[in-house]
């Protein structure tokens, strides 16, 4: 009876976790939603500059590829921390958590000096539509990151208090998807905004 | 920065218009129902209960049940507006200024938009989804508890921000939809378009969550057997409402987002200088806009369908066809926005384009007019109240659909635009369609949550008020219309002739406001002679088709006792006829253990924190705004170290309830035979 009983305890906490991810999933697909309102808005408003600079003279796109490159790594290396977590290794899981961490940190400084750097040339969004658009579309994506580093930060927390329990795997797993999710933002934005924009 | 700003924010003792009557007096008003509640709270020690079963409850059929308390406070708020602005548009002609100023009635014809589509037709609509979705495909609750209860509460606090719009500061006075340069900085530097834009963020993001949530319970959750195709059509339409939920409402949060950004940090998204671009806005406002119509109509269609099956004794004539259609209208409605503002000028093309494809949407829609006709033709059909609300849908919408048709076409539409033919039209789908179709949703599954049904006789006359009053109010709007006459005037001059046409418009008003009043005394006479009209046997309406059915009423808290294998697409129909044995009502000698969640409070405590967050954001409380945010972070973060979420029903628990129920209801039975008797 005991056995039988955990069994089918066993099999709806699969199932729970399958409908759990599967609702992740679809709330990836709205938060796309969002983005893609903001995409539309900055086509629109993109030449829009109004009487101030075109955002053409404005980027440094080696910079920018820097940036790039440290999100990238960061999706990597969230990867890596996955494979220690799969493995029910929390010292791999935390270390490659750390780093994730520390790259998706140095993204966020990048862009915050960049928009430091603009507003203090007198580049802000007061300026013209074109700004604005681009300030709010960029600026979201960095406010999602750095959603996702205090969420990270939290996790790492956890896979120190608990380990690899199935509530902290389900936490990663999400993570994961709102990680990679971001990344795959990024590089529109990238394409779209810097690469599109400067060419 | 003064210390006076630094605790109040931009809030000083004149944001309350002590000066005007009409505000103090309904915040007064409320005020007095407000602390009447808390009093009567108190006096009956209910907090305990207030908390332990409601305000942190988790049970979908609870949450339905606020949801549905929301929207009929709201609902009359909202109609006090409506009848606010009958009176001032039947009396202001000539010199007579009527009694509302300007910028009051701006206000009030905000407001009444904002309410009845935000805080009355969605609430409902949720309340139903609750109320019915997971009874339908035999769960146990919905896919994510906690977060239903989360975007409750949510709802809840926009509209809350809402009343408090009234008394503390104002509401906007752009129209619903507050549309730019109007509601930018320059033109509204008030905090009206602030507690507009809050207050829907707020109550949005529960919309959202809402929506993923029903739609991963319906993808999720449905019990064996219960395949795509045999899934009640009412669960398609609460999927199809949902996935637009999901795609729309994204796009609603970015919109008045980036309003909030123009207002906030000077941007100029949609500012008439700068580069900015009024008419994007009209554009992503009405992208969001025009689905949401159909979010709310598309539920009603699927009340509908269950409501003329039950009451005709049929099986739903063309299901498969219904399903089509309820699906490309899905589709249909993310290709339409733009004929709401065919006067923007984009073109001969553009025009065309988006005037086809709103005609394309009469052919579902007729279809499922035809439909539910051909389910009553030759059905034993009973004219029971959730019967009528669907017979003067099946009527009123028609012709709603029809002035649709006439105002897809763009070269009329110029004509009509803003007129209050289009406000006729409007009303004509919403009241016709979205309001008969909950009221009967709400009288169909009442008993089912509730245990007893409402009462016929109010049902009959409030039915009828809202119909004949619906015409008389609305039929003259559609001539005004014609004559003229555009939307949101406070006042015209005599010479124009609307006068007697706009006083029979508010003698419509005021047969729809006895409609409303009837609903009220509804309530009342059917919770006093509740023991009168106990549902013994769980299938209400004795005809029932769907599994909701198929449980006892009030459905208990975990749904069902045993899971149901589902074989037919009227599953408890075929039950019925197959006459095999219902597990959910008579007693099984065995069950097994049921995976319950646990109520949580965290869902309450977000909503709370988000309203001080909304609240801080209007009047730049920034103490507030901060405290919001490390509020709903606390709560949300201590909740991810909470072990205790779940529990289980043992299996001998279990039967030892199912065992009670069922002597209770033998007990009930075998009195009302004898009542019954003893009347005869």
């Amino acid at each position: 009876m005991t056995a039988i009983t955990t069994d089918h305890h066993h099999d709806h906490q699969l199932h729970a976790d399958e409908t759990d991810v599967f609702g992740f999933w679809i709330y990836i697909m709205t938060d796309c939603v969002l983005f893609a309102t903001l995409f539309a808005a900055f086509a629109v408003l993109h030449t829009a500059n109004f009487t101030g600079p075109t955002l053409k003279q404005l980027f440094s796109l080696p910079y920018v590829l820097g940036e790039t490159m440290f999100l990238l790594a960061s999706s990597f290396t969230y990867g890596l921390a996955m494979l220690g977590v799969y493995k029910k290794s929390r010292g791999t899981a935390v270390f490659w958590l750390m780093i994730t961490f520390v790259l998706g940190l140095s993204f966020v400084v990048m862009e915050v000096r960049e928009f430091m750097h603009l507003y203090a040339d007198g580049n802000s969004w007061h300026i013209s539509a074109a700004l604005s658009a681009f300030f709010t579309l960029v600026g979201t994506h960095g406010t999602h990151v750095s959603i996702g580093l205090i969420w990270m930060a939290l996790m790492i927390f956890q896979v120190l208090k608990y380990g690899t329990a199935p509530s902290v795997n389900k936490r990663l797993t999400y993570l994961g998807l709102f990680w990679h999710f971001l990344d795959i933002v990024w590089i529109f934005v990238f394409t779209i905004v810097y690469l599109m924009g400067v060419i | 920065m003064t210390l006076h700003q630094i605790i109040f924010g931009n809030l000083t003792a004149q944001s309350i218009p002590l000066d005007n009557p009409i505000v103090m007096g309904a915040g007064g008003m409320m005020a007095l129902i407000a602390l009447f509640a808390l009093g009567a709270i108190t006096y009956y020690k209910k907090w305990t209960y207030l908390w332990t079963e409601w305000l942190t409850s988790i049970d979908h059929k609870k949450i339905g049940i606020m949801y549905l308390i929301l929207a009929m406070v709201m609902l009359l708020r909202g109609f006090s507006d409506a009848i606010m602005m009958r009176t001032q548009q039947a009396m202001a002609v000539g010199k007579n200024v009527g009694y509302l100023p300007p910028q009051h009635f701006d206000q009030i014809f905000t407001a009444h938009g904002v309410i009845m589509i935000f805080f009355v037709a969605m609430p409902l609509m949720f309340g139903l989804l609750n109320m019915a979705v997971p009874l339908q495909i035999g769960a146990r609750d919905v896919a994510f508890p906690y977060l239903n209860s989360l975007s409750l509460w949510l709802t809840v606090v926009g509209a809350m921000l809402v009343n408090i719009s009234l008394v503390v500061g104002k509401f906007a006075a752009t129209g619903w939809l507050a549309y730019p340069p109007l509601s930018g900085i320059i033109y509204s530097p008030g905090v009206g378009v602030d507690y507009y834009i809050w207050a829907l963020q707020i109550s949005g993001v529960g919309s959202l969550l809402s929506g993923i949530n029903f739609m991963v319970t319906i993808f999720k959750m449905r019990c064996p057997g219960m395949t795509w195709m045999k899934m009640p059509v009412f669960t398609w339409s609460a999927l199809c409402s949902m996935i637009l939920v999901a795609l729309a409402f994204p796009i609603l949060a970015g919109t008045l987002g980036m309003l909030f950004l123009d207002r906030f940090f000077g941007m100029h998204f949609f500012t008439a200088s700068h580069g900015g671009n009024a008419m994007m806005y009209i554009n992503l406002i009405w992208a969001w806009g025009h689905p949401e119509v159909y979010i709310l109509i598309l539920p009603a269609f699927g009340i509908f369908s269950e409501v003329v099956a039950t009451f005709s004794r049929k099986r739903l004539f063309g299901y498969a066809s219904m399903v089509y259609a309820t699906v490309s209208i899905t589709f249909l409605s993310f290709i339409v926005w733009l004929h709401h503002f065919f006067t923007m000028g984009s073109g001969a093309n553009v025009n065309a384009f988006f005037g086809i494809a709103t005609m394309i949407i009469a052919i579902p829609t007729g279809l499922k007019i035809f439909n539910w006709l051909f389910t009553m033709y030759r059905g034993r059909v009973t004219f029971s109240v959730p019967m009528m609300w669907t017979i003067g849908f099946i009527s009123t919408f028609a012709i709603g659909g029809m002035t649709g048709v006439v105002m897809s076409l763009p070269p009329v539409d110029f004509q009509l635009h803003n007129s209050v033919f289009l406000v006729a039209h409007f009303h004509n789908v919403i009241i016709g369609g979205v309001v008969f179709g909950y009221f009967a949703g709400v009288t169909y599954w009442f008993p089912k949550i509730f245990g007893f049904k409402l009462n016929e006789k109010w049902g009959r006359r409030s039915f009828w008020c809202w119909l004949v009053g619906f015409y008389v109010a609305f039929t003259p709007l559609y001539a005004l219309g014609l004559m003229g006459m555009t939307r949101r005037l406070d006042h015209y001059s005599a010479g124009l002739g609307w006068h007697p046409l706009l006083l029979v418009a508010a003698a419509g008003a005021g047969i729809i406001g006895m409609g409303v009043a009837c609903q009220c005394i509804q309530v009342y006479v059917s919770i006093k002679e509740r023991h009168f009209t106990r549902d013994l046997t769980g299938d209400s309406w004795e005809n029932g088709r769907t599994l909701e059915w198929s449980i006892p009423s009030p459905a208990p808290y975990y749904n069902f006792a045993v899971t149901p294998n589902v074989h037919a697409r009227d599953e408890f129909w075929d039950m019925k006829e197959k006459k095999s044995v219902n597990a959910n009502i008579v007693p099984q000698t065995q069950y097994d253990d049921i995976h319950m969640p646990r109520n949580t409070s965290t869902g309450f405590i977000i909503a709370i924190f988000s309203g001080l967050f909304g609240f801080g954001m209007v009047w730049h409380i920034y103490w507030m705004v901060g405290m919001g945010l490390i509020g709903i972070f606390s709560a949300v973060i201590a909740r991810t170290f909470n072990k205790n979420l779940d529990y289980y029903i043992k299996s001998d628990e279990l039967l030892a309830m199912e065992n009670a129920r069922a002597g209770i209801l033998l007990k009930a039975q075998s009195s009302e035979r004898e009542r019954v008797e003893a009347l005869i």
